[in-house]
């Protein structure tokens, strides 16, 4: 390791931030006699960044180098930028470095496209070999599959890597076009439908026979910005469902578009990134992935963008007043879930504890209900009739008037009296809004 | 009656046991380290009794579901005061009860053992995402620790599986113990000399291999890049990475972790 490889690497870092995939679950890969690593399945985080983002996988460009002149991306070949190529050894070196100093779950290598797609997505599949077959390495390896790279070379891609994605970056393929002329969404979902069908496949195969290596264990994923073009939450969330829906994803990723390129008259005035917005798309895709909720439910298609103010869940039952108050000690874990201030780990609990004895407000509060929330939406053994009975906006003003109470109590508005605004970065005031932390309550 | 004990899980267990076999219900159990003289009290030290305790740990586990099973054992290494009478109350329930009640939220005993088990469980964890090897002259991995519970134990068999192939020793600062791998076994360690730090485990620059240095450099510049300057958010950094693991992380007590303004 030289003072080369440590120059090259804080510019190919620098120039990968912008992907925020970053997750290390969902494969179970286990150590193989003398080898080093595995993958776990829950995923770990290893460190975050100032900007709290969880820091899993080593995430870096193979190259910054760029044959593409996209809008929206900082490493388009017209700007004048330092550029850098990490060699398949020093990436190798690198993971296993420090992979053995627990610094990381794995590798997430991504590339600008240098010369043509097949060559690209070579070099980058060199990397995965060398770091199973020579490194004998069972951790974690993200690939990005490079759109225009043969089926042979994803393939062969997505029998080393635990997970493969394709970015569709532009949600609308006529943005797309307006933004990457040299780029159409026909060849994004080409390499995606391929990745989905080889995946079922493998998993039909493996399921006959013994023996059969794993393909892309870890799924495939994708990434949206968000802000660079005008398509509503509406068209985002649309696709985001279809994705998971027919293409099986694993992840959409949504990636607030920060301003980069603010030259290119074809892109918004931004102040900053939209962040709220970023937020609430992902609190949308958990109430997808992991609360049932349809797209359509999230916003009826006369409601293009998402609530600023209220997370999508409230604005929901706000909208659905009717299928509310619900009885915590008889209604099932779906419609449990459904109540604002209940997630999915109460929900759970509330089933397994009422077998035990009815649940009253004491006992929800302590499993960890925001009751505060949660009152208006629910009947239990000490509030028999419900607080509602309320118009929605009557409701609404009062839910947001209780979130503005606590939060001027909190210590964080507070210390604002003894620090410098001037100094402030951009993004602070919006700071109790994490935008990896996804949660919905 | 205060039960004493020696601090041992299998102690506590033979506790409980003695408890069933003389029909007693004590008014406190403690680890006799933290006993203190009070008039008016009968006290009893149990000696630890290994096949007692096996048959308390094999009728709780018969008695627990899958998922739950670790519960007792977290929630006892969380060593918080009275967790040892939350605990026996837990269990006499688990004995009484007609099905397994590690789910029953609602009462007070098992929520309270449920969370003491949950805070060290997540410890576990954090030691899991925290811990820091250093590469030493003498070829052995070398990660100092201080987790606030004991949970070194839980966490062994991760590392075991992950760097099977490497020397290494994760060590307890606060407790003064760890655990030396030497790619066949784990064996429990207590360095009576030391060649690095107690506070922060930090090993002299002479002791560590060449690169070992340049690796760490380079972590804590490659965090940096990453990170998007325009969103800065440090209340949530601290909140998944509080401060107290700071001191053994390359990329936060190094120079240069500062953004100059």
């Amino acid at each position: 390791m030289n003072d080369s490889v440590h120059e090259k690497l804080k510019i190919l870092a620098d120039a990968a931030k912008f992907d925020v995939s970053c997750s290390s679950s969902g494969s179970s890969r286990a150590n193989q006699a003398g080898g080093i690593g595995n993958a776990v399945a829950c995923g770990i985080c290893h460190s975050f960044t100032e900007d709290g983002r969880c820091v899993s996988l080593l995430k870096v460009l193979m190259t910054n180098h760029c044959i593409y002149d996209c809008a929206y991306c900082i490493n388009r070949r017209s700007n004048d930028r330092p550029r850098a190529t990490l060699t398949v050894q020093e990436l190798t070196d690198l993971t296993i470095g420090f992979y053995r100093r627990n610094y990381i779950e794995g590798l997430f290598l991504s590339s600008g496209v240098i010369r043509n797609p097949d060559y690209t997505m070579e070099r980058m599949v060199l990397v995965a070999k060398k770091l199973r077959l020579e490194e004998r390495y069972n951790g974690y390896i993200h690939l990005k599959a490079i759109p225009g790279a043969s089926r042979d070379l994803i393939r062969e891609a997505g029998i080393f890597a635990d997970r493969l994605s394709v970015n569709i970056e532009i949600p609308t393929n006529s943005e797309l076009k307006r933004l990457a002329p040299e780029k159409d969404h026909q060849e994004i979902f080409s390499p995606m439908g391929f990745i989905s069908n080889s995946i079922a496949e493998n998993k039909e195969n493996r399921r006959k026979l013994h023996r059969v290596p794993a393909f892309v264990p870890a799924g495939q994923s994708t990434q949206l910005i968000v802000g660079a073009s005008p398509e509503s939450d509406r068209q985002i969330l649309q696709l985001a469902s279809g994705l998971y829906d027919v293409q099986k994803l694993k992840r959409v990723y949504y990636s607030g578009y920060q301003p980069v390129n603010e030259y290119d008259k074809r892109l918004p005035v931004l102040q900053s990134a939209p962040l709220v917005r970023e937020n609430r798309l992902y609190q949308s895709d958990w109430l997808m992935r992991f609360y049932k909720y349809k797209a359509d439910e999230i916003l009826p298609p006369d409601e293009p963008f998402l609530d600023l103010e209220i997370d999508p869940k409230l604005a929901w039952a706000l909208r659905n007043l009717h299928l509310f108050p619900v009885d915590v000690n008889h209604a099932d874990y779906e419609m449990i879930l459904r109540i604002p201030g209940v997630g999915v780990q109460s929900a759970q609990r509330i089933i397994a504890a009422r077998k035990f004895s009815n649940l009253n407000y004491g006992h929800l509060t302590k499993i960890g209900v925001v009751m505060k929330r949660a009152r208006y939406f629910m009947v239990n053994t000490d509030l028999r009739i419900p607080v509602s009975g309320m118009l929605p906006d009557t409701l609404r003003r009062q839910i947001l008037l209780a979130d503005k109470n606590k939060k001027a109590t909190q210590p964080d508005t507070q210390l604002k009296l003894f620090s410098f605004p001037e100094v402030l970065p951009r993004a602070l005031p919006e700071s109790s809004v994490g935008y990896k932390k996804t949660g919905v309550v | 009656m205060i039960l004493l004990y020696d601090h041992t899980y299998e102690g506590f267990l033979s506790v409980v046991f003695e408890c069933y076999r003389r029909k007693i219900t004590p008014f406190r159990i403690l680890p006799e380290t933290h006993y203190q003289e009070a008039l008016f009290v009968r006290k009893e030290f149990i000696p630890t009794n290994p096949e007692h305790a096996e048959r308390v740990w094999n009728g709780l586990t018969a008695r627990l579901t899958p998922a739950t099973r670790h519960v007792p054992l977290s929630a006892f290494l969380s060593g918080e005061p009275d967790i040892e009478m939350a605990l026996y109350r837990f269990m006499r329930l688990a004995f009484m009860a007609e099905q397994p009640i590690g789910d029953n939220f609602a009462d007070p005993d098992v929520l309270q053992v449920r969370k003491s088990s949950r805070r060290v469980m997540q410890e576990a964890m954090r030691m899991v995402q925290f811990a820091r090897f250093q590469l030493t002259r003498d070829n052995i991995y070398f990660a100092p620790v201080s987790p606030a519970y004991d949970v070194l134990p839980l966490i062994m068999q991760h590392f075991r599986d992950r760097f099977a192939d490497q020397h290494w020793l994760v060590y307890d600062l606060k407790r003064d113990y760890g655990y030396y791998f030497n790619t066949a076994e784990v064996e429990e360690v207590s360095l009576s000399q030391k060649v690095f730090n107690i506070a922060d485990g930090s090993v002299r620059n002479d002791m560590l291999e060449e690169g070992e240095a340049v690796y760490q450099t380079m972590w804590n510049d490659y965090c940096r890049s990453i990170t998007i300057r325009e969103r800065l958010n440090l209340r949530l950094q601290k909140q998944h990475m509080p401060r107290r693991y700071w001191k053994f992380l390359p990329e936060k007590s190094g120079k240069n972790t500062k953004y100059e303004s």
